[in-house]
């Protein structure tokens, strides 16, 4: 049984930006090698965190939407832990309403995008 | 002319009534069923400017609603969107 989850990480503001796109090619491969499968991704870019961790006030965020067996959350989770350039990760596990809230808020940012060009 | 009593009662200063507005829940008035912990502007809504939760009876919030906002709150402090202590938010 799939279920759908979302996971958000902030990875160190030191690593550069190949280091980035390494941390989170890394996590996508760690999905889609354990059977899940990516359904959405966000890249929030540098923001500002609301208090200090690890002595850091800014941070790259990442959102991944994803469907895999519910074991593997644990799974994804230890390797966040032993990861040290991730300083924070929260996974969700996804309900019929966030679902469809996600969907309406992508059908939204596409028709914008579509508007624009 | 003594035996008419004037019943009504008359004030000094023109009584206020007091006409309390309904509270009510913005969720269910607007049919939202899902509260969003990555929409931390939304979330400002129902703080106080110490960063802390405000109670349903100032709010108006539903229960369950309330209960809803009250996790996604701390999902977000969790992920540093908001903070723990604060002063002077908003």
């Amino acid at each position: 049984m799939l279920k759908q989850y979302e996971t958000v990480f902030i990875a160190t503001p030191v690593l550069s930006d190949v280091q980035i796109k390494e941390a989170v090619k890394k996590y996508r491969d760690i999905i889609t090698e354990n059977g899940g499968e990516i359904v959405h991704e966000e890249d929030w870019g540098l923001r500002k965190l609301a208090y200090p961790i690890q002595k850091k006030t800014t941070g790259f965020y990442h959102l991944i939407e994803f469907m895999a067996d519910p074991q593997f959350v644990a799974k994804l989770e230890i390797q966040y832990r032993r990861d040290e350039r991730i300083i924070r990760f929260l996974t969700f596990a996804m309900d019929k309403h966030s679902v469809a809230y996600a969907e309406k808020k992508r059908a939204i940012k596409a028709e914008v995008k579509t508007k624009e060009v | 002319m003594a035996n008419q009593v004037n019943n009504e009662i008359r004030y000094l200063n023109p009584p206020t009534v007091e006409v309390k507005k309904k509270k009510y829940c913005r969720f269910k008035k607007s049919g939202i069923k899902y509260v969003d912990y990555k929409d931390a502007e939304f979330l400002k809504r129902f703080l106080n400017e110490q960063g802390k939760i405000l109670p349903r009876r100032l709010t108006g919030t539903s229960l369950k609603f309330q209960k809803k906002v009250s996790v996604a709150v701390k999902r977000a402090r969790h992920l540093a969107l908001l903070p723990y202590v604060t002063d002077l938010l908003k």
